[in-house]
């Protein structure tokens, strides 16, 4: 489009004083903020047991629902760009669901069917099983939402690609493992690659799912996020570095895989 | 040769494309039904049975009390809040959306790239983050002597946070597409900046910011995390759902949750129409 000079400068500016304004200014808080008394009282607020073990429990959340997702992402993928029927169609139509639904929801909904007075609660409970209220809860709730990254990064990929390669390996002779691990998986790297580190951000930052079914007990069932949400709104202002602390914890997380994101992103959908 | 079809790039809300034969493709062979057995049964588990537990709590009651719970008037208040603030930011997300877009696309200028990369910030920086920040920003020590923390001003601004990616993702690749040739057509036939943006360029984008918004909507309907410190005595759909749980009325959490889902699925269904792809 030719526009002049100055549209073209104006929007510039109401382009990046917007994002300067939404985006950039409360990042820049969390780190103002939490070394506004210096360094070691941040770095003292973040190597508290309650802080550790919060840190600990978020990577734990990942390493549960992430390798699960990804098996189970993988697998419907193939199965939604390669299989006909109502059964694929149903799966279609369902996998967002995680994705619509709030995820106050999602923890009520597990505390309906898993709680101890849910579905199969008395099941559990009488052989001592927590769930609700309990770790076991939390994992799951972690992994409803993020159930649905890997599939939908995977799926667009799979289809781009299309099978001729596979084929060529069949007529070869090649078994059906040998093809996926050789000619399918290398084909859809770095689409997986880019599902994964979506779910593994949404894993470590989860808040309202996890919120329904934790117990909020530091050092127990507190992750990184509801400690900065029980930090602020339980110990008072005064504790104020300890919540934000904890938020720069998570921000640097956050960068972390924001780059990654960005170095994969023109590789995603690039068909190998 | 495998139809045509397989090779094209995914049908955006319907099915993907199927192939026309099953031999020989990884994943389809003698164990393909037992691969659709598993993984309806791991979707059961974890997503379909506990919303099915959802709506059988919001349904196991007479349809009086049903409707006596979710038209009382704290409910009808936070519905009417939680949609007018979707509705305001899916539509200033919409504008200002396309604005960046439009900037990261056909601009350039020193630092763009960084700037395109920070766009999905929103996706990887945890949502109790971005709420904390706005408590600093707008609340009781706001630096600037705004205080909209505990308004439904600041629920409309940590909305337009982490919505942000919608719009600006789903009209960028649109925009790289666009026929620039047939811009230059209507420039040298005397159309202006407006009206070529208006004619030529507004139509070929409308899905895609329509997809963005409506994609921005829904995530709005059914956001806690961002909002959980900074909504204070606002009353939002979530919030009213979290009050319900904790106060141990599963009941009532149950139906407004079930109305709750019930205008995401005509959301994901308009989603659809529009032809646009569920993402994040």
């Amino acid at each position: 489009m030719l526009i002049s000079r100055r549209t073209r400068l104006s929007l510039r500016a109401i382009a990046l004083l917007y994002l300067l304004l939404l985006l950039l200014l409360p990042v820049a808080v969390v780190f103002i903020k939490t070394f506004e008394h210096g360094f070691s009282v941040a770095w003292g607020w973040m190597t508290t047991p309650a802080a550790i073990s919060a840190l600990w429990l978020s990577l734990v959340m990942a390493i549960i629902a992430v390798p699960l997702n990804t098996v189970f992402g993988v697998g419907a993928a193939l199965i939604l760009v390669r299989r006909r029927g109502r059964m694929a169609a149903l799966l279609d139509a369902l996998v967002d669901l995680p994705f619509l639904v709030s995820p106050v929801i999602v923890g009520l909904a597990l505390t309906l069917v898993y709680g101890i007075h849910g579905w199969v609660g008395t099941f559990f409970s009488d052989r001592g099983v927590r769930i609700i209220y309990a770790v076991p809860g939390m994992a799951l709730a972690t992994i409803f939402v993020s159930l649905p990254f890997v599939v939908r990064e995977v799926a667009p990929v799979l289809a781009e690609v299309g099978d001729e390669q596979e084929q060529a390996a069949a007529t070869l002779g090649a078994t059906s493992w040998q093809t996926f691990w050789r000619i399918t998986l290398p084909s859809m790297r770095w689409g997986l690659a880019y599902g994964v580190i979506l779910s593994t951000a949404r894993a470590l930052g989860e808040i309202g799912a996890v919120l329904v079914v934790s117990s909020l007990i530091a050092g127990s069932t507190l992750t990184l996020p509801l400690l900065v949400y029980q930090r602020d709104s339980q110990l008072g202002s005064g504790s104020i570095t300890a919540a934000y602390a904890a938020a720069t914890e998570l921000a640097v997380i956050s960068l972390v895989v924001l780059l990654v994101m960005t170095a994969l992103s023109p590789r995603r959908q690039e068909v190998s | 040769m495998p139809p045509a079809d397989s090779l094209a790039a995914p049908d955006p809300g319907g099915a993907l494309p199927a192939p026309g034969r099953t031999r020989g493709w990884v994943g389809a062979r003698g164990t393909g039904g037992l691969g659709i057995g598993v993984a309806m049964l791991y979707m059961s588990v974890i997503v379909l049975i506990p919303l099915a537990a959802v709506f059988v709590k919001a349904l196991s009651q007479s349809p009086e009390s049903f409707w006596q719970s979710v038209t009382n008037s704290n409910v009808l208040r936070a519905l009417a809040i939680t949609l007018g603030a979707a509705v305001l930011v899916a539509v200033i997300g919409a504008v200002m959306g396309t604005v960046v877009a439009w900037v990261l696309v056909r601009d350039s200028f020193p630092g763009k790239r960084i700037i395109n990369a920070l766009i999905d910030l929103p996706f990887a920086l945890p949502t109790i983050v971005a709420g904390l920040t706005l408590l600093a920003l707008y609340g009781p020590d706001s630096p600037f002597g705004i205080h909209i923390a505990y308004t439904r001003g600041v629920v409309v601004v940590a909305l337009l946070f982490i919505t942000l990616p919608f719009v600006v993702r789903s009209v960028q690749p649109v925009l790289l597409e666009v026929d620039r040739q047939v811009e230059e057509a209507a420039a040298s036939l005397g159309a202006s900046g407006g009206v070529t943006f208006r004619r030529i360029i507004l139509p070929s984008l409308r899905p895609a910011i329509l997809s963005g918004a409506a994609l921005a909507f829904a995530r709005c309907v059914g956001e806690i995390g961002s909002l959980v410190l900074i909504v204070g005595k606002v009353q939002i759909a979530s919030i009213v759902i979290f009050a319900d749980i904790e106060s141990d009325a599963p009941q009532a959490a149950a139906s407004l949750s079930l109305v709750l889902i019930v205008l995401s699925l005509i959301v994901l269904v308009a989603i659809r129409r529009l032809g646009g792809r569920v993402a994040h």
